[in-house]
């Protein structure tokens, strides 16, 4: 009567039925390449890295023997770049955020700069180590020095510490803000007293993620001349400088197969910050959890 | 009146204390109003980051096209730098050679970890699933690089028989995995965002799981999910260290991906470390270069966000 | 740069509707009382949308003033107006003036934040700040100025006793506001707002969102409050007008109906739209 072959369907129903469970054991096993590969990596590394990793290398300089070789000026110029990164890209970041979401005025010029903002985020990195080589090393004559590699580096995660940022501010309720402004606060009063103090989970988490990325970069230190051996701390902003990355890359490039160990404890090394850092971001978004 | 009385009797004003105050306080009110001037400084810095790159790529491009025909420079089949061949295609199709390789293993990978998420997995099974697969995108490039070197092209040599120590296949395969977490993580949001009424209406009609998933879904999340892939490749094209470590430095007209190539980036990398000196042609090559891989990216990136803002979808 | 800036403009545009609703009641109270508040030939546009046309109104002093009507009809864009809260929305223009104790509030003479600190506003949903119910208190007074400890504390137990709610919280003014019921926190939102003991009070529909015995707790309250501040509250609950206000003025369609005595309007209104209101005919 309805025009539906009874039989014929029933066969269809059961095709389709297989054809979505033989997909879906595919999809699953797509998701699990991914993590596959992520197991892989890190079991391998550490298999490799671990006979290497212990304190010495942690506290030794580059040297000409594999079982010398040690990480210390990389981590240490790693800190110290970290050390100028944040604070510059934090003020840049936050200060940008403040002024786009409480300030500007929503025309084209904030449009602009928003989009503007958008596209510095998907600039290759290594563009950055050009403007950097351009700017800071040439035409601003601070030389291959620890201070240009960090200008360098905080204008490169500049965009995500400022759409981070954005977002958390954005997400303050307005009914508080309102609240303040009814009392007789100042919009900077406002800012500092209430939106800030409400958005600074948020920021510090994407500012840890920013920060993070800027350890782990290695191209446009490279440009900007991070030294691939340093047998001395930088003692000020305008040292030589080299950082965990630079040395794992000039690691990886020998030919002696120890040298991949190396390479694989300094990665251990780098990786052990970086689930350090990530540790602080997550535990700061569940502590501060909104509570509005 | 009684207000009066009241306040004699706590003996403070608040309001007295207030207007006091606000006489005294005139020089830092004077303060504030140079707060939005600073604010709006800090946001120029990012205006002058972008005029600050154009500007770079820009003059030093052109020092180099003075001397070296802009012609030749983007129809030159050989690039020897320190012959005095630019011919900037080989590097061009080294780079396509690599973003091939890895948009083959990250859009369908991608695209199918992104609808496991999204249309089958439970809401537990995701909230561990897609942040480790994030971790992924986490991982420092140099890692990835090590690893394509030391572990995935031995594996591969046993594979794909005369394949190379450098070669463009394990590079690429590795670039493809790194943006793997992009692709499935952003097409996931999009798909998310699909309203559940939609499915319901599609299941009520006997519709499976994976109808639901290709028929409606999909099609709904559709500028969501184009506008994450083209960001991915964006990304693959401005790869630098996977391709520098695992991918060799002889740029070659080929795209036979189990030989040693050069991209654009790994280029760049090669010219700023050797014995390049500030103000020879190979110097500002390495802008010409530069420029080009910036001008790809940039198009892709405005693709990208022209895509998802024109095709918003409506609910 | 300044284009970036937002602009708040007060634009001084030429009446648009030049009848002025005289209105006997409002004349005599005038002559009778001091006003806190009198406006006149106030219009508001939300960028080409006019919200409000031509409201005369003299708020007394030391009453409770209630302001009804149906939602949209522009009742709390004109207590936002008071305050100038309503210029947080950037394409506002408004018309007309405004004189609180005799003063325009729209002249560049006076800051805004100056304006602000005599006429505290209560909102709708209560909106403590994610802070401890002390520092919700000190708030006003700190951006003020005031940081003496000693001060301070002798604000927030006045203001907290003020708002009836000291009892309830004086054992944990560090804990987090948020952990408040609603009808504690809206008590302490009036508490916040009592702390730089303002002139006037602005209510915008502050029991709406709580429950019937918070709600009474507050209608008391703002009996009591009369005693010492002029209270302006929007309500959209008409028994709520009637119990607790003095003078109460109907609104519709961003029009000033009628305003007169409680009594009076809820008994006798001289308007037919205010009688179909108030019987239940529309709204």
């Amino acid at each position: 009567m309805s025009g539906i072959d009874e039989k014929n369907n029933l066969k269809r129903i059961r095709g389709r039925v297989i054809l979505n469970n033989v997909l879906k054991g595919l999809f699953f096993v797509s998701t699990t390449i991914g993590l596959i590969f992520l197991a892989l990596l890190l079991y391998r590394i550490l298999t490799q890295g671990i006979g290497y990793l212990n304190s010495d290398f942690i506290t030794s300089f580059p040297a000409p023997y594999p079982e010398e070789a040690g990480i210390f000026a990389g981590l240490i110029g790693s800190i110290m770049m970290i050390a100028i990164v944040a604070p510059v890209a934090i003020t840049l970041g936050v200060g940008t955020a403040i002024f786009l979401e409480e300030y500007a005025y929503k025309n084209r010029w904030t449009k602009f700069i928003q989009i503007n903002i958008q596209n510095l985020a998907g600039v290759p990195s290594i563009v950055y180590g050009l403007l950097g080589l351009t700017f800071f090393v040439y035409m601003l004559r601070l030389g291959y020095t620890l201070l240009a590699g960090g200008l360098t580096m905080a204008l490169l995660v500049l965009p995500v510490i400022v759409v981070a940022a954005q977002e958390a501010i954005r997400s303050v309720p307005s009914d508080i803000k309102e609240a303040s402004y009814g009392m007789g606060a100042s919009k900077w009063q406002t800012i500092r007293r209430v939106i800030l103090p409400a958005a600074i989970p948020g920021i510090l988490t994407g500012t840890i993620l920013a920060l993070s990325r800027a350890i782990g970069e290695t191209a446009p230190l490279i440009i900007v001349g991070a030294a691939t051996a340093l047998y001395t701390l930088p003692d000020s902003l305008l040292s030589k400088y080299t950082v965990m990355p630079i040395q794992i890359f000039n690691w990886t490039g020998r030919p002696q197969e120890e040298w991949q160990f190396v390479a694989a404890a300094g990665i251990l090394v780098l990786l052990i910050v970086l689930l350090f850092m990530n540790a602080v971001a997550v535990f700061i978004r569940n502590k501060f959890q909104k509570r509005y | 009146m009684g207000k009066a009385l009241q306040n004699e009797a706590m003996n403070i004003d608040v309001q007295t204390m207030i207007e006091n105050k606000r006489k005294k306080k005139s020089v830092s009110g004077k303060l504030e109003k140079l707060i939005p001037a600073f604010l709006f400084l800090c946001a120029a810095v990012s205006v002058l980051t972008t005029a600050g790159i154009l500007f770079t790529l820009l003059r030093e491009s052109i020092t180099f096209f003075s001397t070296t025909s802009i012609v030749d420079f983007y129809t030159g089949t050989q690039w020897s730098p320190w012959t005095g061949h630019f011919g900037v295609l080989p590097l061009i199709t080294g780079t396509l050679l690599i973003t091939l390789i890895a948009a083959i293993v990250a859009i369908p990978l991608g695209l199918m970890s992104a609808i496991f998420l999204s249309e089958y997995a439970s809401d537990r099974t995701r909230k561990i699933i897609k942040p480790t697969l994030e971790v992924l995108a986490g991982i420092p490039t140099v890692v990835y690089g090590f690893f394509a070197l030391t572990f995935v092209t031995p594996l591969l040599k046993n594979i794909v028989p005369g394949l190379g120590i450098f070669n463009a296949l394990s590079a690429g395969i590795v670039v493809g995995i790194m943006i793997i977490p992009m692709i499935a993580s952003l097409s996931e949001d999009a798909m998310n965002s699909v309203p559940n009424s939609l499915r319901e209406g599609a299941l009520a009609l006997g519709a499976t799981r994976l109808e639901v998933a290709m028929k409606v879904v999909l099609p709904a999340a559709f500028s969501g999910i184009v506008a994450s892939i083209v960001l991915a490749v964006s990304r693959a094209i401005g790869e630098t260290m996977i391709v520098v470590i695992a991918a060799g430095a002889s740029p070659t007209l080929t795209f036979d991906p189990t030989r040693s190539i050069q991209t654009l980036t790994a280029f760049i990398v090669q010219g700023a470390t050797g014995d390049t000196t500030f103000g020879s042609t190979i110097y500002y090559s390495i802008y010409a270069v530069g420029a080009t891989l910036f001008v790809f990216t940039l198009l892709m990136n405005m693709l990208s966000q022209y895509i998802s803002r024109k095709f918003k979808e409506e609910y | 740069m300044n284009t970036l800036l937002k602009q708040k403009k007060v634009d001084n545009k030429t009446s648009v509707k030049p009848d002025i609703k005289e209105n006997n009641q409002t004349k005599s109270e005038a002559a009778m009382d001091k006003n806190v508040f009198e406006v006149n030939n106030l219009n508001l546009w939300y960028g080409n949308d006019q919200a409000l046309y031509e409201i005369n109104m003299n708020v007394p002093q030391n009453k409770v003033t209630a302001i009804i009507g149906p939602s949209g009809c522009g009742k709390s864009t004109y207590l936002k107006t008071l305050n100038r809260m309503v210029e947080m929305v950037p394409i506002v223009k408004t018309s007309g003036s405004i004189q609180y104790n005799g003063e325009d509030i729209f002249s560049d003479k006076h800051s805004v934040e100056g304006l602000r600190t005599k006429v505290g506003m209560v909102f709708q949903k209560p909106n403590p700040f994610p802070k401890s119910i002390y520092d919700n208190i000190a708030y006003g007074p700190r951006i003020h100025g005031v940081k003496k400890k000693a001060v301070l504390d002798q604000i927030v137990e006045k203001s907290l006793r003020d708002a009836a709610i000291w009892d309830e919280v004086k054992d944990r003014l560090d804990e987090n506001a948020f952990g408040l019921s609603g009808g504690q926190q809206q008590r302490v939102c009036i508490a916040r707002a009592l702390a730089i003991e303002p002139d006037v009070i602005l209510m915008d529909e502050p029991t709406s969102a709580l429950d019937p015995i918070s709600t009474l707790k507050v209608e008391e309250l703002v009996q009591e409050l009369k005693k010492k501040y002029s209270i302006i509250i929007v309500t959209h609950n008409m028994q709520q007008a009637a119990r607790i206000s003095d003078k109460t003025a109907f609104f519709l369609n961003g029009e000033l109906i009628e305003f007169a005595d409680t009594d009076h309007l809820f008994s006798n209104p001289t308007d037919k739209r205010t009688e179909d209101y108030i019987s239940g005919r529309f709204g």
